[in-house]
């Protein structure tokens, strides 16, 4: 009886070791890399008075504010929030920013709710909450975030999509890569789910609003997931953001859309047009270390430095 | 539990208060901890029941419609569909093939570790089992979405053309439950009493006739019970199912299609959705839908072992 209660805690021990390393392999695994953040930042000349006691660190390009905040949401624009948070953190002591993901849906439920500061979300307010807790919240736009229709890498011949051809495809309409100048190979379409922030941009701006033939896909749920499943089905097309896309180079293939290149250039020049506002909203004007925050992801460390090294356009 | 401290309360022995009211301390924690254990319990269900049907009260979703078996919650207003049927049915689907795939397995092991293996093979089957249950569902998922969906597109391409699949689905969760099913069956097995098998050798038999006519039948309850109990887990079960499923929403047909479950659905949408999104009750409304299965499930495994504790 002994024997059988040591060896059961002993189980849940190493259970609960191996979920915390899951964990651990799982944060890991999210695009910035924790080892290789440096602030960004130089020391250079005290841009503003600090708002309250910054302590040793307000020397840097930052106005600095002490306190603890959380911001959650949009996972396309987390690798930035998240690496911004790091610079500034370290830049300021006395402040603490947690930065975590959860969908665009939750971003802005939790801010909606007051339960984080700040709410991450590709698509604006108004098209996820009713309309008296939308118009509580107020919108910063930070940066903008570009996604690339990507293909199995045994999908050659094919470099560009026209809009129609997407329209065709997604809607079920073309189902075999010949039919748009490929080899002999069934299309697999590889959706997000309908909620997925990633998929409502697409929809909106390539597919004008077309349904997708949601019967004959497979559809995963994180970009990721999405990664690991066109490269490896044969013929099979996604959309993922720029972030992903170039921490995956090689596996595979991006598309042109209407014959141009999807780049930041593009898409600051407007001419590749699968882009769309990210968006970091608060719950009334923003103060103390939220503002202090948010006035650091619109100044020129994150426009200038941050943004571009991470496959977003700045705004500003 | 509770009945410990009655022999200590009417103990002949008069003693003073104060030495009952420290003898009845550990009876007082226990108690309390039961009352906490119930309440929690029954403020799940509650909450959850409460949650789970605000699609209908407040969403305006009539009550039929989660039999439909269209899924269409992103369509514009008044245009949505909210058929859960692809769901219910493919959580039902998935969970039943493991439990066909995993049952045989388990119980054969079950009745090799309590009958037939030496104890040197016992000291090294039984471990490993344990070892089994403490492998994370995320590493099952992993390995099934890199390598077991690989393996069955590319050899059996004709039945399995994408490779994610209802099957991988299966399969996946056959693995997973196969250590539930085996340690309960083997706590079933080895509670016969022994009189039974010496009996029966005796009579004359062989080892097999013994454990095909008279093992078998003799705990046959407990093995129920654990192939009942194996399948509650597989219901249950998301992350692994999940990355190997395609998570297509349409009524299954065939094993080797892509389909969607109960517990995938949730996932797929529970991070995008706001809480008063008629499609974030409609998430909701699957977590209670899963929450009755499971409860039936219990009630069943209870109705059938005789030992209540199992899980």
């Amino acid at each position: 009886m002994i024997d059988r209660t040591w060896r059961h805690g002993a189980l849940v021990a190493i259970a609960s070791l191996f979920i915390l390393s899951a964990c651990g392999t799982n944060g890991a695994s999210q695009p910035p890399s924790a080892a290789s953040v440096a602030p960004a930042m130089s020391a250079s000349a005290d841009t503003g008075a600090s708002a309250s006691a910054g302590a040793g660190g307000s020397t840097a390009a930052v106005t600095c504010a002490t306190g603890s905040i959380t911001a959650a949401g949009s996972t396309a624009l987390q690798p930035l929030v998240d690496k911004a948070g790091k610079d500034f953190v370290a830049a300021c002591s006395g402040a603490q920013i947690q930065v975590q993901g959860g969908g665009s849906g939750t971003g802005l439920t939790q801010v909606s709710q007051g339960a984080v500061q700040i709410g991450n979300s590709d698509v604006t307010a108004e098209s996820k909450l009713a309309s008296p807790d939308a118009s509580a919240l107020v919108d910063h736009v930070v940066a903008k975030q570009g996604w690339v229709a990507v293909v199995n890498t045994g999908v050659t011949g094919v470099t560009n999509l026209t809009t129609q051809q997407s329209i065709d495809i997604w809607t079920g309409r073309v189902t075999n890569w010949k039919d748009v100048g490929g080899p002999d190979v069934p299309i697999v379409l590889v959706l997000r789910p309908a909620s997925s922030g990633t998929r409502s941009v697409y929809k909106k701006i390539v597919l004008g609003g077309a349904a997708e033939a949601t019967g004959q896909a497979l559809t995963e749920d994180s970009n990721g997931a999405v990664v690991t499943a066109v490269k490896g089905t044969p013929g099979a097309i996604s959309v993922i953001g720029f972030a992903y896309y170039q921490q995956n180079l090689g596996q595979v293939t991006a598309l042109q859309l209407d014959g141009v290149d999807a780049t930041v250039d593009n898409m600051k020049a407007g001419t590749y047009k699968l882009a769309a506002d990210g968006h970091m909203y608060t719950k009334g004007q923003p103060d103390g270390l939220t503002k202090a925050f948010l006035d650091y992801m619109l100044g020129p460390t994150v426009q200038g430095t941050t943004i571009p090294s991470l496959n977003y356009a700045p705004v500003k | 539990m509770a009945n410990v401290a009655i022999p200590l309360g009417s103990n002949r022995l008069e003693r003073t208060r104060s030495i009952r009211e420290r003898i009845d301390i550990p009876r007082r924690v226990t108690l309390i901890a039961a009352i906490l254990v119930v309440l929690v319990v029954a403020l799940l269900l509650a909450f959850i029941g409460i949650r789970g049907t605000r699609m209908f009260f407040e969403g305006g979703v009539p009550l039929t419609q989660i039999f439909s078996a269209t899924w269409d919650p992103g369509a514009d207003p008044g245009q949505q569909t909210f058929g859960l049927l692809p769901f219910i049915l493919g959580t039902i689907g998935v969970m039943v093939v493991a439990a066909i795939i995993a049952a045989p397995l388990s119980i054969g092991l079950a009745i090799f570790m309590s009958e037939i293996a030496p104890d040197w093979a016992r000291n090294i089957t039984r471990p490993a089992m344990e070892v089994f249950v403490g492998i994370p569902s995320v590493v099952y998922g992993f390995l099934g979405a890199n390598v077991l969906v690989d393996v069955l597109r590319s050899n059996f391409h004709q039945q399995f053309p994408l490779g994610y699949s209802w099957f991988a689905g299966s399969l996946v969760l056959s693995i997973m439950i196969l250590p539930t099913i085996t340690s309960i069956a083997y706590d079933a097995l080895i509670t016969v009493p022994g009189e039974l098998r010496t009996g029966s050798l005796a009579l004359g038999t062989t080892r097999w006739q013994m454990i095909r006519h008279i093992l078998l039948p003799a705990a046959r309850a407990g093995l129920m019970t654990a192939v009942i109990l194996g399948m509650l887990r597989a219901a249950g079960e998301a992350l692994a199912v999940q990355m190997v499923i395609g998570n297509r929403a349409i009524v299954p047909t065939g094993i080797g299609q892509p389909i969607i479950t109960l517990t995938s659905g949730i996932t797929l949408d529970m991070g995008n959705t706001t809480d008063n999104q008629v499609w974030n009750m409609a998430l909701w409304t699957m977590g209670l839908i899963l929450l009755l299965m499971s409860l039936t499930f219990v009630f069943l495994a209870r109705r059938i072992g005789r030992r209540g504790a199992a899980i």
